[in-house]
């Protein structure tokens, strides 16, 4: 009878450990496949900036300076390896496209050629899709960390080669500063 | 933490409650078809040698057969045929920058909930509405209206495609696309069995005056009429309980794509103000017919009911209230729980 009940807690444990571990697993292949988003996301990004730039010189010679601070800034996040520095790159890039997209609003002509319009939607979008890839990677990784490092999860992270993955901060005080809105209707502070 | 723990759970169980649709349906449809043989063999049981005596199982067989089939069809070409009642066409090249909007948001949600591209349709309606379906994320089909891409601004419409993503994603689409071919399915076979019954209780009169004869002489088979009498009732309240059925199953899993979309956007204000729009848009949408209606974002024919709360509201709409749905939006929004984006630190400067 002892035997029984002492077979039993075994396989229980056994099968608790087996669903431990590959949700772990999963988790992990979770991880590696937003951050494959991201990268996605960002050559794609990479390839659209040459070809804007392009459309907008002629109009905007003499914003030299932010176009090239673009093409700069596109050409480092390119280079760019590992988690911190590609976030670091990639959010200087979003600066100097934000420059670059403040700009044109100067250019009433530049906007009315349907071609600029369309590059900015289509840059537009693929900034939100960096968002978005940025925002589900952060949440996988977060859920993955977490998993491997709360009980009872945690006794079989070693088995399952879990180790805490670096989440995509965000570099930059200007893109961290939540904007300032304002609810009291009326009534500024 | 931001990711929902039920998600997995959220799937599973609408793989189980598919799995227990098709089998209540293809049950259902074999207790009318065997319940109809018993019914036939116990009346006819105990007529004189001869005269026909019902002992093969014949409509149990049929009936249980077109079932399975019905299922299979709605299985492999639900989403087909719902796309196709309501006139939608697929966006494979984008022509217009409306279009060209509507596929990039459909792609950035894609990219927001972790799901490959779906496919992207336009309905040419007036009205604005969308609508998802499929049987999984990897062939499953986005739509909306034309008035909707016309009403909408960009982050509304993104927070519409992410709610459509989050039905998307919940697996809701498969449970949802079998119920419009069953609900469609029923309704159709309960006007048919209606009229066959009419139909024979006119010209079929051998059989029932022959029964009537011999019950009025022994007393009759009570166990007989007892069958026949569950089985009709069957018949009349199937089409019933099945529309009760698929509002039930898509009015709480209104809520939930609500919130899963807001998570996906992190902007809950956005879905609240398009909710706003849709709701203040009153005209019927004409292209969605009734046995789709439940898998839209908003009821395509508001009736009386879909302002209202209470038992008859949430037994009979197909939608809960719109003005819950944004009451509840707003408080996210305010309360910050669909923004789990961890709090800055304290700023510089």
């Amino acid at each position: 009878m002892a035997a029984l009940i002492l077979l039993v807690v075994v396989v229980a444990i056994v099968l608790w450990m087996v669903g431990a571990y590959n949700r772990l697993i999963s988790l992990k292949n979770q991880v590696a496949n937003a951050w494959k988003q991201i990268d996605v996301q960002l050559k794609r990004r990479h390839d659209l900036i040459p070809n804007l730039v392009n459309t907008v010189k002629g109009a905007m010679n003499f914003e030299r300076t932010t176009l090239e601070a673009v093409i700069a800034a596109r050409n480092k996040a390119v280079n760019a390896t590992g988690v911190q520095q590609t976030a670091k790159a990639e959010g200087e890039l979003s600066q100097a496209l934000g420059r670059l997209f403040a700009l044109t609003e100067a250019y009433p002509d530049l906007k009315a050629t349907g071609n600029v319009a369309q590059l900015q939607e289509e840059l537009t979008s693929t900034e939100n899709k960096i968002g978005f890839a940025r925002q589900l990677y952060n949440d996988t990784a977060t859920q993955y960390n977490t998993a491997q490092a709360t009980f009872p999860t945690m006794l079989v992270a070693g088995i399952a080669k879990a180790a805490p993955v670096e989440l995509w901060e965000i570099q930059e005080a200007s893109e961290r500063a939540v904007p300032n809105v304002d609810l009291s209707l009326g009534n500024p502070s | 933490m931001s990711e929902p723990v039920g998600l997995f759970a959220q799937q599973e169980a609408n793989r189980r409650r598919s799995t227990w649709l098709v089998a209540g349906f293809i049950l259902f449809f074999a207790w009318v078809g065997f319940g109809g043989d018993v019914a036939f063999y116990l009346l006819t049981a105990d007529a004189p040698p001869g005269s026909y005596h019902h002992v093969v199982p014949a409509i149990g067989i049929v009936t249980t057969l077109v079932a399975a089939g019905i299922c299979w069809y709605s299985w492999r070409f639900g989403a087909q045929r719902v796309l196709w009642s309501t006139g939608a066409r697929e966006v494979t090249e984008p022509a217009t920058p409306e279009e060209r909007q509507l596929v990039n948001v459909v792609e950035e949600m894609a990219v927001a909930s972790g799901q490959p591209k779906p496919r992207v349709w336009i309905v040419p309606d007036d009205d604005p509405n969308a609508f998802a379906t499929g049987r999984e994320a990897a062939t499953a089909s986005v739509a909306v209206t034309e008035g909707l891409l016309r009403t909408l601004s960009r982050d509304e419409l993104q927070g519409v495609v992410a709610h459509e993503m989050a039905h998307v994603r919940n697996l809701d689409i498969r449970l949802m696309t079998l119920l419009a071919g069953i609900v469609g399915a029923i309704a159709l076979m309960s006007d048919g069995m209606g009229r066959m019954i009419r139909g024979s209780r006119m010209g079929g009169r051998g059989l029932s005056t022959g029964s009537r004869g011999r019950s009025g002489g022994k007393g009759g088979n009570p166990l007989a009429l007892v069958v026949l009498v569950l089985w009709l009732l069957t018949l009349v309240v199937a089409p019933i309980v099945s529309r009760i059925l698929a509002m039930a199953v898509s009015r709480k899993r209104e809520y939930l794509a609500d919130a899963t979309g807001a998570q996906f956007t992190r902007n809950p204000m956005a879905l609240a103000s398009a909710l706003e729009k849709l709701a203040a848009a009153a005209a019927p949408t004409r292209a969605v017919t009734r046995g789709a209606a439940h898998l839209c974002i908003v009821d395509p024919s508001p009736g009386l009911l879909s302002d209202k709360q209470g038992f008859l509201a949430d037994t009979l709409a197909s939608h809960p209230p719109i003005r819950e749905r944004i009451a509840r939006l707003q408080a996210m929004a305010y309360g910050g729980t669909a923004t789990p984006v961890e709090p800055a630190e304290p700023l510089p400067g």
